[in-house]
């Protein structure tokens, strides 16, 4: 799978009706700069869970937070909703502070200018498409029902639902319901729009569809925009950079492509399909913290030297690692695992074999390979790796 | 032998980012949900068919033995006096006005109920069922001490607007609110309680404030609720027998209801109560079905199925 590199056009208005966002941010007093975009501080602590996660979401760019269950994302997306105060931290939408409990600042829901598109969307069942997108023209922008209908036609126009206007949510397909809700959102013109999960709720047929129309709507957009998923693949063909929150703190963030190739935590590690593993660099051998060592190219001793204490993360693709039933002889600077079969899986085209060696490794295979080795649970095999194929970086991020 | 690289690094396009790994669960599925349905056919247990056929024919048989016993060849005279047109008129109107005073200030206090975080919201939970468990006459009562031309607010009432409200149309209303209010609080109350606030936290972040998504999202979502809630209310309303006639008396024209004309004929002329019953029995059949087509297609969940 590749990793296309989302091409942002530029600033293009969103909405048909452009009322223009309600403007209440005067704060005139102190000649800041003012910062295009999203800038949080979130802080929020809820019993013994804590959140404290700082981002930053410049305006036109499109942040997806990636993160195991109960890692805090929705916490996230309802204190930036204003749905959830801030119990510490600081919110600010394009110079406007929404949410800073130490100032006593709090803005309210409704009347902030973000949009939020819900999991289950969760449109307005007695309401019809149309007047779910007119919804909040009026609410946020007292337009007239008229006006607001108008405008409402247009988003069904764009979207190509106009013959559906009529219809209530329960009539509407996954697909068509879950473009409501984006037109829904975005028609009072918010300068952040909020996603969670948006795709989840479909099934696997329309699922694609409607991700490659998600990418086009997302790529005009203006506004900053930021959507959680625990889907690796949405993120990847959404996001200009992926932020990972695991237990309420981010783990890691920056471009996709990045966090592909050098993962930073286990989690992260099994979402990119990466063996990782953390230890300490000295020459071309790394320590590893659970046991082990790997051979690495010389040069990479430098890398760990760049943080002082040599602790280094080492990734290893599965496509990089071949076994073998017999143990290999030496001679190549390459790496050599012995261990038993722990498990096998199909995994695409291939068969993901799980060693459970020191450090243990998943090697992915062709199915006529795993014929040929007649691999089993408990079978010994001989995992090699080049050392070339070993991608050495330091553990603690700059 | 050395067995040969088995699987060479051959795909170096890029991270082995998982596939789409939900398309086995999906088809998995299927078979089986198919494969439940026979076994849900209408067949109904005995333990269960038998105990519910007695309390079917229980229901059922006092209504049989009105139409059995009904003159029905003297009918349109007894029906056709004018007090009996009066009774029913009364009878209706009072109702209607006590569901309608019911829906505009038992509403809000189911709402304050099954969303604010009042101190005490479960003791007035616990109250306001109160009056329907007590004895009707008690309810009259309890009203004489209050609204009566000597009661705590009655007096008052008296002295500087004068008005009284016992042994008045206005007192059956009042009557019948106090007695009808608790079916509609507590059935509004129970749907906002169970309702999904995730569509007004949605509201919100469209602009709405609380009043507006109250307005516009809790309160459509609400209305079958509402609606179930406003027929039980009428209903009781339109039966009410004890209250009044403590409260607001029986004087045919003002306070005479069609309960009250019942019990009254049926010490004088039998034949005349069994005649105003099935009217009565004709106009509730008819509003109520009337209702539920119209207005109470989707209250599968409410807590009237009438």
């Amino acid at each position: 799978m590749t990793v296309p590199d989302s091409p942002r056009s530029g600033p293009v208005s969103t909405g048909p009706a452009s009322t223009g966002p309600g403007g209440a941010g005067e704060g005139g007093s102190a000649p800041a700069v003012r910062p295009g975009g999203l800038v949080a501080q979130v802080g929020v602590e809820r019993g013994s869970f804590a959140l404290r996660a700082a981002l930053t979401v410049p305006a036109g760019e499109v942040v997806c937070v990636l993160g195991p269950n109960g890692a805090g994302k929705t916490t996230l997306l309802r204190a930036l909703a204003g749905l959830l105060p801030l119990t510490g931290g600081r919110l600010v939408l394009d110079g406007q502070v929404l949410d800073d409990p130490a100032a006593g600042a709090f803005l309210p829901a409704h009347r902030r200018p973000v949009g939020v598109v819900f999991q289950d969307y969760l449109l307005f069942p007695h309401l019809s498409a149309r007047d779910n997108i007119a919804f909040g023209l009026r609410a946020r922008h007292r337009a007239g029902r008229r006006a607001a209908r108008a405008a409402a036609d247009g988003w069904l126009d764009r979207l190509g639902l106009a013959a559906h206007g009529d219809r209530r949510p329960a009539a509407l397909s996954g697909g068509q319901a879950q473009r409501v809700a984006i037109a829904r959102a975005l028609a009072p013109g918010p300068r952040l729009l909020l996603l969670d999960e948006p795709l989840a709720a479909l099934d696997i047929a329309t699922r694609s569809e409607v991700r490659a129309q998600l990418a086009t709507t997302l790529g005009t957009l203006d506004a900053s925009v930021l959507m959680v998923t625990h889907d690796p693949l949405d993120a990847m063909i959404l996001a200009d950079r992926l932020v990972i929150l695991e237990a309420g703190r981010v783990v890691q963030s920056g471009p996709a492509a990045e966090v592909a190739r050098r993962p930073r935590t286990p989690y992260v590690a099994r979402l990119v399909g990466l063996n990782l593993y953390a230890g300490t660099a000295s020459g071309d051998r790394v320590a590893l913290a659970g046991g082990g060592e790997l051979r690495v190219p010389a040069d990479v001793g430098r890398v760990g030297g760049d943080t002082g204490d040599g602790a280094v993360l080492v990734a290893i693709r599965p496509t990089a690692v071949a076994l073998h039933t017999e143990a290999p002889s030496h001679g190549s600077p390459r790496n050599v695992l012995a261990g038993p079969v722990e498990g096998l899986e199909p995994f695409g085209d291939r068969v993901r074999v799980t060693v459970a060696s020191t450090p243990a490794i998943h090697a992915d295979i062709t199915a006529a390979a795993l014929a040929d080795l007649r691999l089993a649970p408990g079978r010994l095999v001989w995992a090699t790796v080049k050392a070339t194929d070993l991608d050495v970086y330091p553990a603690h991020g700059s | 032998m050395t067995s040969g690289t088995a699987a060479g690094p051959a795909d170096a396009a890029g991270p082995g980012a998982p596939g789409d790994p939900a398309g086995a669960p999906v088809a998995a599925a299927r078979p089986r949900r198919g494969g439940r349905r026979p076994a849900a056919d209408g067949r109904v247990p005995w333990p269960l068919a038998l105990p519910a056929a007695g309390a079917l024919a229980f229901l059922l048989l006092p209504l049989v033995a009105l139409l059995i016993r009904a003159p029905w060849r003297g009918l349109p005279g007894l029906l056709g006096q004018s007090s009996v047109h009066q009774a029913l008129f009364l009878s209706i109107q009072t109702a209607t006005v006590a569901t309608g005073v019911c829906v505009l200030i038992g509403v809000p206090l189911a709402w304050v109920i099954a969303r604010s975080r009042l101190p005490g919201r479960s003791v007035i939970q616990a109250l306001i069922t109160l009056p329907l468990v007590l004895p009707p006459v008690v309810d009259g009562v309890a009203l004489l001490l209050a609204f009566g031309r000597n009661g705590v607010i009655g007096r008052r009432v008296d002295a500087w607007f004068g008005i009284t409200l016992p042994f008045t149309t206005t007192g059956v209303v009042v009557a019948e609110t106090f007695v009808a209010m608790p079916f509609l609080v507590v059935s509004v109350a129970g749907a906002l309680a169970t309702a999904d606030r995730r569509y007004e936290d949605a509201a919100a972040t469209l602009g709405a404030g609380r009043w507006l998504a109250f307005r516009r999202v809790t309160l459509p979502m609400a209305a079958p609720a509402v609606a179930a809630g406003a027929v039980l209310c009428w209903a009781r309303a339109l039966g009410e027998f004890g209250a009044t006639i403590t409260f607001a008396g029986n004087f045919p024209g003002t306070t005479q209801t069609m309960p009250l004309a019942v019990y009254l004929a049926l010490e004088t002329d039998p034949d005349a109560a069994i005649a105003l019953s099935l009217l009565l029995l004709a106009v509730c059949v008819v509003v109520l079905v009337a209702l539920r087509r119209r207005w109470l297609p989707g209250a599968r969940g409410a807590s009237v199925a009438l």
